[in-house]
């Protein structure tokens, strides 16, 4: 049964790989492209020790943002806000990282706290919008992504929280070297792992312990799964809806901090800001399961890095975003008729087993 | 592999060809620049989607292309793609210099960073940036008076206005784009005092999107017609499209004003050409073209080189005929900013 539930995990990200696989062959013939030199080097470039360090570092970011996406996701909770709470934790983070003159460890820890508060008290108005006032949290987490935006720039460009930090770019103060977390280049000499890339593996250990060995988890996957039966049973919708809001903002929170503490060490106006719809994709790809996160963070950032060496090549970059929306598509699509084709041989042999006893009855 | 070969015939020929006419030093003169263009290789790193703008990178573009048929240059253009990191860029303009691209060229700000961290390491290669200064012996840092190029597209908006009102449309709310705005305010100030200034921009600072929303840029230039004005003024990029549609949708006795390319012989846009009045030109294609002649010549050019009206890095297009009624008084100005008269400010009071 179990060795049964494994190759059913496996064999839909299979068939959602060969055949998003086959059609990016499709489309780069059809725009002339030579598809074996194409791939080739794109796998040749993207095993290369700089291009694996920039992927793992593409991939924690991706990896926290599907996090929170699948926090949400349990509990049939759509936290499509995700960008506007990570972009205001963040700012918040290097703002508050940049007065500090602190050990780097409780510097860190401070910085964490703030921008997991931050994204927390964002993904907080939604949820209160949701309990109190019935406000789809699809709707007021997107209108607050807009918000966010426009905040951070009102902050950056009005307020003395911005300086200019390079000419024509506008930003936060640089953060002290005690604050940043530059990381190791332990696989490449000259690129360095972010060293968020350690703490975004505590935050996955921590979601899967959350869900799977807590009272907590229990009620919250009990809720996504019935909502009418987890009342039933004595579980209180609003306080969860709250929590479960709550917790995926505080996760949201941190999304931009590898790139922050390991990159940048200062919010500015170039910042990224759509990490929050990446995480939903592969939150999707990972089915909430944070080792198929995981993978699916890493399978994302090694198509964005080698989309570098794709325009190199003269091939449009967007064959790679192609290639992960079909991937999306496909595996979303092929878990669906495993499970199903799964359950029906399940029937079948029940169906078997009761006409066997019926017989011998 | 092919590339050895080749440079092997091209080496195996050339020596032939200095054996054959060892007495000739003039032959040999004038092969030696060619062989060098040749062997320069360009590589172009835009910012965002790149070129198809109808205005900034298309400008950086032409300068390249022009290279391209008068140097003989080979070129590699790449993108960064929507809301890249710093590290992205960081890694493309190593790939670029790494693949034995001499000059590589960024173009927009945005790659100042991701640049401050490359160049050093690359000390060979010389690097150029489009509208940022980068502190390294090896890049040139291409910085535009955009405001003396707008005052004189405010002379000419204010001398065509008839009804004492016009319009600016700008991209993202920063620095950059305000010293427009500035410049064309000032401009339009010194022919009539009086004269009723609309602005609007198309996002906030940190608002990516706002050089690629044309529908907004639309409904902006619709609002500001419908308020009176008749001319308007954009710098924002893709966004100007908006304008152009609002402008020829009012009809005749209204005119738009283009932006960093010479707008009205840019062929996505021909089906508007009849109702852009004038461009302000900033040459960027100028400065691209300048950075590869210079590497071709072997006096790379580096350090910061400020494109202004007295080096014709910036001014107004003449291609449509109607601009001539006004190019008196634009002219005019021109040369009292040349001269230090007039000094045009960068920020909007």
């Amino acid at each position: 049964m179990n060795l049964r539930r494994l190759a059913t995990s496996l064999i839909a990200p299979a068939i959602g790989l060969g055949v998003s696989l086959a059609a990016t062959a499709v489309i780069l013939i059809s725009i002339g492209a030579n598809v074996t030199v194409i791939f080739s080097s794109m796998w040749n470039y993207g095993t290369s020790p700089r291009a694996m360090t920039l992927m793992l570092n593409l991939a924690t970011v991706y990896f926290l943002s599907a996090l929170a996406v699948s926090i949400g996701f349990k509990m049939n909770l759509f936290n499509i806000g995700v960008n506007g709470q990570y972009i205001l934790g963040s700012l918040a983070a290097a703002v508050v990282a940049s007065n500090l003159q602190l050990p780097k460890a409780i510097s860190i820890t401070v910085t964490i706290l703030t921008a997991m508060f931050v994204g927390a008290a964002w993904a907080g108005i939604a949820a209160w919008l949701k309990v109190a006032r019935g406000v789809s949290e699809v709707i007021s987490t997107i209108m607050l992504n807009f918000i966010a935006v426009g905040i951070i720039s009102y902050l950056i460009v009005r307020t003395s929280i911005g300086t200019e930090t390079s000419v024509n770019i506008r930003g936060t103060k640089f953060i002290p070297e005690s604050g940043m977390l530059r990381g190791n280049a332990f696989i490449d000499p000259d690129t360095k792992v972010y060293g968020f890339l350690i703490i975004s593996i505590f935050v996955g250990v921590g979601y899967w312990f959350l869900l799977n060995r807590t009272r907590f988890g229990f009620d919250l996957r009990a809720t996504g799964k019935s909502a009418s039966a987890a009342r039933t049973s004595g579980v209180q919708s609003t306080r969860m809806i709250v929590t479960t809001m709550l917790l995926s903002g505080a996760v949201a929170g941190l999304v931009g901090l590898p790139y922050l503490l390991g990159q940048t060490g200062s919010y500015n106006l170039q910042f990224p800001t759509e990490w929050g719809f990446i995480g939903i994709a592969i939150a999707l790809l990972g089915r909430n399961n944070p080792v198929g996160i995981a993978i699916g963070a890493i399978f994302v950032a090694f198509l964005d890095v080698s989309s570098g060496q794709l325009v190199l090549e003269g091939v449009p970059r967007e064959i790679s975003t192609i290639m992960q929306g079909l991937i999306v598509i496909v595996v979303v699509i092929s878990y669906e008729v495993v499970r199903r084709n799964q359950v029906k041989s399940e029937q079948r042999s029940v169906a078997r087993a009761l006409a066997k006893q019926e017989v011998s009855a | 592999m092919l590339k050895g070969v080749k440079l092997a015939s091209v080496l195996a020929v050339a020596s032939l060809a200095l054996a054959a006419c060892g007495s000739s030093s003039d032959t040999a003169e004038s092969a030696a620049p060619t062989a060098a263009a040749s062997a320069v290789k360009v590589g172009m790193a835009y910012d965002q989607d790149g070129k198809g703008d109808g205005s900034f990178n298309d400008a950086a573009f032409a300068g390249l292309s022009k290279a391209q048929t008068d140097l003989g240059v080979e070129i590699k253009e790449v993108n960064s793609g929507a809301g890249a990191t710093d590290a992205a860029r960081e890694e493309l303009l190593t790939l670029l210099a790494e693949g034995g691209y001499n000059p590589v060229i960024a173009v927009g700000f945005a790659y100042s960073t991701a640049l401050a961290a490359v160049a050093p390491k690359f000390p060979e290669t010389t690097f150029a940036i489009v509208d940022s200064v980068v502190d390294s012996p090896n890049v040139g840092s291409l910085i535009f008076a955009a405001e003396q190029g707008s005052y004189l597209t405010g002379v000419i908006a204010a001398s065509a206005s008839k009804s004492g009102h016009i319009g600016f449309i700008g991209g993202m709310e920063i620095d950059l784009i305000k010293a427009f705005e500035a410049g064309y305010n000032e401009g339009a100030r010194s022919v009539n005092p009086d004269i009723i200034i609309d602005s609007k921009y198309m996002g906030p600072a940190g608002d990516n999107t706002a050089w690629n929303v044309p529908e907004k840029a639309k409904t902006a230039t619709d609002g500001m017609i419908a308020n009176g004005a008749d001319v308007i003024y954009a710098a924002a990029g893709g966004s100007g499209l908006g304008m152009f549609q609002s402008v020829k949708a009012a009809g005749a006795g209204y005119w738009a004003i283009g932006v960093d390319s010479d707008q009205y012989t840019v062929p996505a846009l021909a089906e508007y050409k009849d109702f852009i009045l004038t461009s302000m030109l900033k040459r960027v294609d100028v400065a691209v073209y300048d950075v590869i002649a210079a590497l071709v010549n072997g006096a790379p050019l580096v350090g910061i080189q400020a494109f202004d009206l007295s080096k014709e890095g910036v001014g107004y297009s003449s291609s449509n005929s109607a601009v001539a009624e006004y190019a008196a008084a634009a002219d005019a100005a021109a040369a009292k900013i040349a001269s230090g008269e007039v000094v045009v400010g960068t920020t909007v009071e």
